[in-house]
């Protein structure tokens, strides 16, 4: 099984034909949006936008969850966490020995917890819809980051995916050594702790390849042009609008039931 | 053509060599010294020596990507198209031998245009060169095909490609058809020379396997394993050259019309069975389907099976699942009493000291299965932490395998350090340590000089003669007919037994 992280399976939504950086933009704004104030009113508006438009962004809810997962796991125990240790007002929910639920400490928690998916969404949004080469070129054209830098990290991503299918055939090389012999938990972190350095060694020599290759053809000597050209459509538009709109809908809907709890008072 | 704001002139470009010589930084003695050469424009030159002469090192140069002064000593002079490499970027294009580790980018026509975009070649323009340098290697798939997608000979044909959009009027390669299946070799090879006709471009190419290039090149450069040039002219002249022959041989180069010298025990009738496929379905994960069905093979104590057949078509994948390390995804793989001996039937439920013992695999790449930082931490460490053998034995053992593979000298080096050839060595020579019943091997010839070629199917056909079974992946027909024993040709999702091969006397 390879893992190409390079080209996900797009679907043919106007939405994954906006350009990056406006998708960036819009997330940009809703996640300030919600980090900005810790209630459950506003994460829970920008959280149900969110799952709402997902067809029309053209998210696969599987594939997303697929992927998220261990986000859902994060914030689960974000919110039970906080539950668990936020100071205790308003009344007992729930009480066992040091074990105590509160009204107060519950809704913390739940907040932390939506917060924590609204925050995380966008971003993950951005990436299941977006090609990373189509990325790099807008980062690079439109927002003028530095080629180097944003050709580099495309180029890294790649061998990202390369070197998962590595690190199977490094397990299986390993076993058949006999590595993995024994049971004892230590010589298991030990055997583990061998076969992430043999990766490291093979990311490395893989790394100054291509790094030479990549300087062969050119890359870095200057000034360069983009066979690709990243473009703006009105489909941007709507994505901004989007965005703005539903930070906006989030922090009015907090502010008119008095939750809008802001992070820096 | 349009608007053009290349920096360089098109064209074929000279190479001038003047007492050029380069150490590495960190390395006492240089990887070239006194290289002196003039090659005209349009010249077609396979450059040979023995390994560790600096051939890749000078190819290198030649393309500017040697580094500055931090990065080593430059001593001479060296120009191409007059111009000092690293001024000369994008005259010179270069391809390596790697294809996975020279991919840029994920599809297929932005790959290509890389190079263009890199020499700020107008957009309009960088397309056209797109198609044409496509067209020139003769890789028609679209161009937004994922380049993860390719085959071996497809994905160097398109590092080709990808050299070409930047109009180079010096094509350098280094073993650029060494990783590759026979069809693959000659997919490059065809592309190269239809290229060099097209545009009349300066060839430097670097391989052991003269015979794939003679008859497209015109000049033959060898570099002495102590500096300076050994030889220098056209190919049958100093292919036919005694001296120089000998040397080349000596060099371990292939050269063709000499067969390496091969002393083999004779061939004896195979044994009884020591491990049986029935019905086999072998897939690479639980996830993904089975790659090939119903597979029936035996491998016998006493003989040697090659598994051959195309790239991709799922021989590597039986291997390692005869070999105990992928469970079977349907069908029986059992072992028999001589070769379970009270251990489970199925190889996959062994246990690592019980694998060891009886089934090595040696991967296609030796540094995967490097595991200690000596080479002869490595021999003890099968023997010694595995199988928990006593320390005579392990003492024993390791001397005699360390002998017979010539690694005594390289005992306290670092197995990393070590050339191509002398990992390949160790990588058996560690399997053997064990004493299993069956070696499997995944490639073992691969980029492989002549010497170690003769040296590795010597030690097998010994290893065959002792009763040992051993079982290669290969796509070298002159390592399967020297070998002998019987193939299987793997194609299509499933596996065909080739007639029993006869060992040549």
């Amino acid at each position: 099984m390879s893992v190409d992280l390079m080209t996900p399976r797009l679907t043919a939504s106007p939405f994954s034909r906006a350009n990056p950086v406006s998708k960036l933009a819009a997330a940009a704004v809703i996640t300030v949006v919600v980090m900005l104030s810790v209630d459950w009113v506003s994460a829970s508006v920008v959280l149900a936008a969110e799952l709402l438009l997902m067809p029309v962004l053209g998210v696969n809810p599987w594939l997303l969850f697929k992927r998220g997962w261990p986000l859902l796991a994060a914030a689960a125990t974000g919110a039970w966490a906080t539950a668990l240790l936020a100071e205790k007002t308003g009344a007992v929910l729930f009480q066992l020995g040091p074990v105590v639920f509160t009204e107060d400490s519950v809704a913390g928690g739940i907040a932390i917890g939506l917060r924590s998916l609204a925050v995380a969404l966008p971003g993950i949004f951005l990436l299941l819809t977006t090609d990373p080469t189509d990325l790099a070129d807008a980062l690079a054209q439109k927002l003028k980051l530095p080629h180097r830098f944003v050709l580099g990290a495309l180029a890294a991503m790649r061998l990202v995916g390369l070197l998962v299918e590595e690190w199977r055939t490094l397990g299986l090389a390993r076993r058949a050594r006999g590595v993995g012999a024994e049971n004892r938990p230590i010589a298991k972190a030990g055997a583990f702790v061998g076969q992430a350095f043999g990766l490291i060694v093979q990311a490395i020599r893989r790394a100054t390849r291509l790094a030479v290759a990549m300087e062969a053809r050119g890359f870095g000597a200057g000034r360069r042009t983009w066979a690709r050209e990243s473009t703006y459509s009105t489909v941007d538009v709507w994505v901004l609008l989007g965005g703005v709109l539903i930070a906006g809908a989030a922090a009015a809907a907090a502010v008119a039931a008095g939750t809008w709890n802001f992070i820096f008072v | 053509m349009g608007l053009q704001i290349t920096t360089a002139v098109p064209g074929p470009v000279p190479v001038l060599a003047e007492g050029w010589g380069w150490r590495h930084a960190g390395r006492k003695d240089p990887a070239v010294s006194g290289a002196s050469f003039s090659i005209a424009p349009g010249e077609r030159v396979l450059l040979l020596g023995a390994s560790g002469a600096g051939k890749s090192t000078l190819l290198h140069a030649m393309a500017g990507v040697l580094g500055d002064d931090g990065e080593g000593e430059e001593a001479g002079r060296l120009t191409v198209a007059g111009l000092r490499p690293s001024d000369a970027r994008g005259r010179a294009g270069l391809v390596l031998q790697d294809p996975e580790s020279q991919l840029v980018l994920a599809r297929v026509g932005d790959e290509v245009a890389f190079g263009a975009e890199n020499l700020s070649v107008p957009r309009a323009e960088i397309w056209n060169r797109v198609r044409e340098s496509l067209a020139d290697v003769g890789l028609d798939v679209p161009l937004d095909h994922p380049t993860a997608a390719l085959s071996g000979g497809q994905k160097q044909r398109l590092a080709l490609a990808s050299v070409l959009a930047m109009r180079p009027g010096l094509l350098l390669l280094d073993e650029p058809t060494a990783n590759l299946d026979p069809e693959g070799v000659q997919e490059v090879r065809d592309a190269v020379a239809r290229v060099l006709d097209r545009t009349g471009a300066t060839l430097m190419v670097v391989e052991h396997r003269v015979a794939v290039w003679a008859d497209v090149v015109d000049r033959v450069i060898v570099l002495a394993a102590g500096g300076g040039v050994l030889a220098d002219g056209p190919p049958a002249k100093v292919l036919a050259e005694r001296a120089t022959r000998a040397r080349l041989v000596e060099a371990g180069v292939w050269v063709p019309g000499h067969t390496p010298r091969l002393k083999l025990p004779a061939a004896r009738a195979p044994g009884g069975p020591l491990l049986q496929a029935m019905g086999l379905d072998v897939a690479r994960s639980r996830k993904t389907g089975p790659v090939l069905r119903g597979v029936d093979v035996d491998l016998l104590s006493g003989q040697a099976l090659s598994i051959t057949g195309p790239n991709g078509a799922g021989k590597s994948t039986l291997a390692l699942t005869l070999g105990g390390l992928l469970a079977p995804s349907r069908g029986e793989l059992t072992a028999t009493p001589a070769l379970h001996r009270g251990a489970a039937q199925s190889p996959v439920k062994w246990k690592s000291a019980q694998l060891v013992a009886r089934i090595g695999s040696v991967f296609q790449e030796p540094e995967h299965q490097f595991l200690t930082s000596t080479v002869l931490d490595e021999l003890e460490f099968g023997p010694r932490r595995v199988a928990k053998l006593p320390e005579a034995v392990v003492r024993q053992r390791v001397d005699t395998i360390a002998e017979r593979l010539r690694l005594t000298r390289l005992l306290q080096a670092n197995p990393f350090t070590l050339s191509g050839g002398e990992k390949r060595r160790l990588s058996v020579a560690t399997m053997l340590a064990t004493g299993p019943d069956i070696l499997m091997l995944d490639e073992p010839t691969f980029g492989q000089d002549a010497n170690t070629w003769a040296e590795l199917v010597t030690l097998l056909a010994e290893l065959v003669a002792d009763g040992k079974s051993v079982v290669s992946v290969t796509h070298d027909a002159d390592f399967t007919a020297a070998l002998g024993g019987a193939a299987v040709r793997v194609a299509g999702g499933g596996v065909q037994p080739v007639q029993t091969l006869r060992r040549a006397a």
